[in-house]
């Protein structure tokens, strides 16, 4: 829609130059544009662009940060293969990124559903639910920590009340892990919902006059109308949840360090501990790699699939 | 009060034998009151909702004022028995606060600077601009975002260390810069410009940068505001980047500060939650005054 506009720019006929003056325009044009964008693709190319080349050369080398770098060939992936912890923290981000993200989507969705109808303090309610988005990953951790704490932290001490047992959040893996996906849902559910929200006002209000002419209930309303509906904006969480959550690193580096044993280890807290803490850089380089071509896979289907394609033409 | 009127209008159209329009009505009415009873229930709902949403920051608050140890002591306690400073006195005692707040200002301004001054120039090169390989480049450059930390991360320690930056403020500022994310938000926003407005400038004989500083930025408004909160939020919540580029702890940020903390023997919760609550409370405000802009920038974000 927008991109017509554009569109229409460049093919508005052009004045009665002489040709050799147009070109000379259309060169200066260019230089202008590499101008203006010459200093984000500077930055780029230094920080993002090498690293990326440096990372994979580093993945085939054995390094631990001083002296000379070895050439180990594909060494570094033989290792990950034959490691148990790779695999167990490859797992632990599957299963993460399985329990985040259905619960994100589906209560962002409800969430904004709730907040798009009649309701009092409509504005307070959704000032709240975004409000977890602009603390820092570490502090919602430490808040989860306290909250979490297994002897006499606030939910044990509920739970208990209650007549139930506590769970040992800390020493057991299963419990574990539940509290950083708990604590990644609060992070992350104020954005969803203002995603969906934004994608429900684009829904004419005339689709749910017809739905409930025809007799529609409201919840056929709902899968009939209101979830097709905002399909564009599900499959835009889906790859941007999909992404965060397999490259979650600060919650649970902060919360359980991975642990306890490998319970909660992922991989980015893997990659992190073997280029930093263990300083086998190779090593960590290498499954660095591996998060990336992750990713790139998930690039790829948006990719095939999405928006990106229509935006650059 | 409009039940009556639903009522007197039902009661009016039975009178003058018009049935069909009675049922109608009576229909509607029926409607009306299981729409209130809709509200309510939604209202339950979404204050229950709120209320789970809002808690830990409330216990964040609740820790940070509290006794040293109480909230782990045995008892249901949601608030604190006595309202105390000590957990703030403690942490400015024990750890450079003010260092670590200043470094997160000095850090997030250069950031959100450099940053949002890049992402406009590309942007409006990106939507305004003809030149080869424009498309290609965009592509190149929207596909960064994809890039996880973690894959680049070592190479990057590595590349600050080689330019002699590592643990300095430039080391956190010039990787934290070269996002792609604004770039987007940038180039749809300028794509909306009218054409009109350019070509008159172009026509009065102003240069591209000229039109860009003198025409289109004052326009932009908007645009800037939501640039600089996002950018400058990410940049004050940025974890990983910082941990591995900073060492000595007179430059760390507030986050890195936290762990610093943590990690320090016997961790003490309440100057913890204390120095949390320092360390959130700027973005808190910013988001509570901007909140427009905040929202904004992120619905934007996902716009087809």
């Amino acid at each position: 829609m927008t991109t017509t506009t554009a569109r229409g720019r460049e093919s508005a006929p052009a004045p009665t130059r002489p040709r050799a003056a147009r070109r000379a325009a259309r060169f200066k044009e260019s230089l202008v544009g590499w101008g203006f964008t010459a200093p984000n693709l500077v930055l780029m190319t230094m920080f993002l662009f090498v690293p990326m080349v440096w990372a994979l050369v580093l993945s085939f080398q054995d390094t631990q940060g001083f002296g000379d770098p070895e050439w180990v060939g594909a060494a570094n992936y033989a290792t990950l293969v034959s490691d148990p912890v790779f695999w167990r923290s490859l797992f632990n981000t599957l299963v993460f990124t399985a329990a985040t993200v259905p619960i994100e989507l589906a209560g962002g969705l409800g969430l904004a559903v709730l907040l798009n109808s009649v309701l009092p303090a409509r504005g307070v309610f959704r000032t709240i639910i975004v409000l977890p988005m602009v603390i820092s990953g570490v502090a919602s951790g430490m808040i989860a920590v306290i909250l979490f704490y297994e002897s006499n932290g606030l939910i044990n001490k509920v739970l208990v009340a209650t007549g139930l047992d506590p769970v040992a959040w800390q020493s057991q893996g299963g419990p574990a892990m539940v509290s950083v996906v708990i604590a990644a849902i609060w992070l992350r559910i104020g954005f969803n919902m203002i995603i969906y929200l934004a994608g429900l006002q684009n829904i004419s209000p005339e689709m749910y006059e017809a739905a409930r002419i025809d007799g529609a209930s409201r919840w056929q309303q709902f899968r009939s109308v209101t979830v097709p509906l905002v399909g564009p904006s599900t499959f835009f969480l889906l790859i941007m949840n999909v992404i965060a959550s397999f490259q979650v690193f600060d919650l649970i580096f902060v919360m359980t360090g991975g642990g306890p044993g490998n319970a909660t280890s992922v991989l980015g807290t893997y990659a992190y501990r073997n280029g930093f803490q263990i300083r086998e850089q190779g090593y960590g380089a290498a499954i660095g790699i591996v998060i990336l071509i992750i990713t790139l896979i998930f690039t790829y289907i948006q990719w095939k699939t999405s928006r990106t394609r229509d935006l650059a033409e | 009060m409009a039940n009556t009127t639903a009522m007197l209008e039902i009661a009016e159209a039975e009178i003058l034998g018009d049935r069909k329009a009675a049922s109608l009505r009576r229909r509607r009415r029926r409607r009306r009151s299981a729409d209130r009873k809709g509200v309510v229930l939604r209202t339950i709902v979404a204050i229950v909702v709120a209320a789970i949403v809002v808690f830990p920051l409330y216990w964040m608050v609740v820790v940070a004022f509290s006794p040293r140890g109480e909230v782990f002591e045995p008892g249901l306690r949601l608030w604190p028995s006595t309202l105390t400073m000590e957990n703030f006195e403690k942490v400015f005692d024990r750890v450079p606060v003010v260092a670590w707040f200043g470094n997160s200002v000095v850090i997030g301004l250069f950031v959100t600077a450099l940053t949002v001054i890049v992402n406009l120039l590309a942007g409006y090169a990106f939507a305004r601009l003809r030149f080869r390989g424009r498309n290609a480049v965009f592509l190149l450059v929207l596909s960064t975002m994809m890039i996880p930390v973690q894959a680049i991360m070592v190479a990057q320690f590595k590349l600050v260390t080689g330019l002699g930056v590592y643990g300095t403020y430039w080391g956190v500022i010039l990787p934290a810069s070269a996002a792609a994310f604004g770039i987007f938000l940038a180039r749809q926003f300028f794509i909306g410009i009218p054409d009109e407005i350019v070509e008159a400038a172009r026509i009065d004989g102003a240069g591209h940068l000229r039109i860009f500083l003198q025409v289109v930025l004052p326009l932009c408004k908007p645009l800037i505001a939501v640039l600089t909160l996002l950018t400058l939020m990410g940049s004050w919540n940025d974890f990983a980047w910082p941990l591995i580029a900073l060492n000595d702890n007179e430059l760390f940020t507030l986050p890195i500060g936290l762990l610093y903390l943590q990690n320090q023997t016997a961790p003490d919760y309440n100057a913890i939650m204390a120095l949390a609550l320092i360390s959130v409370l700027p973005m808190v405000l910013l988001f509570l005054f901007f909140q427009r802009y905040f929202v904004q920038g992120f619905a934007r974000s996902g716009i087809k």
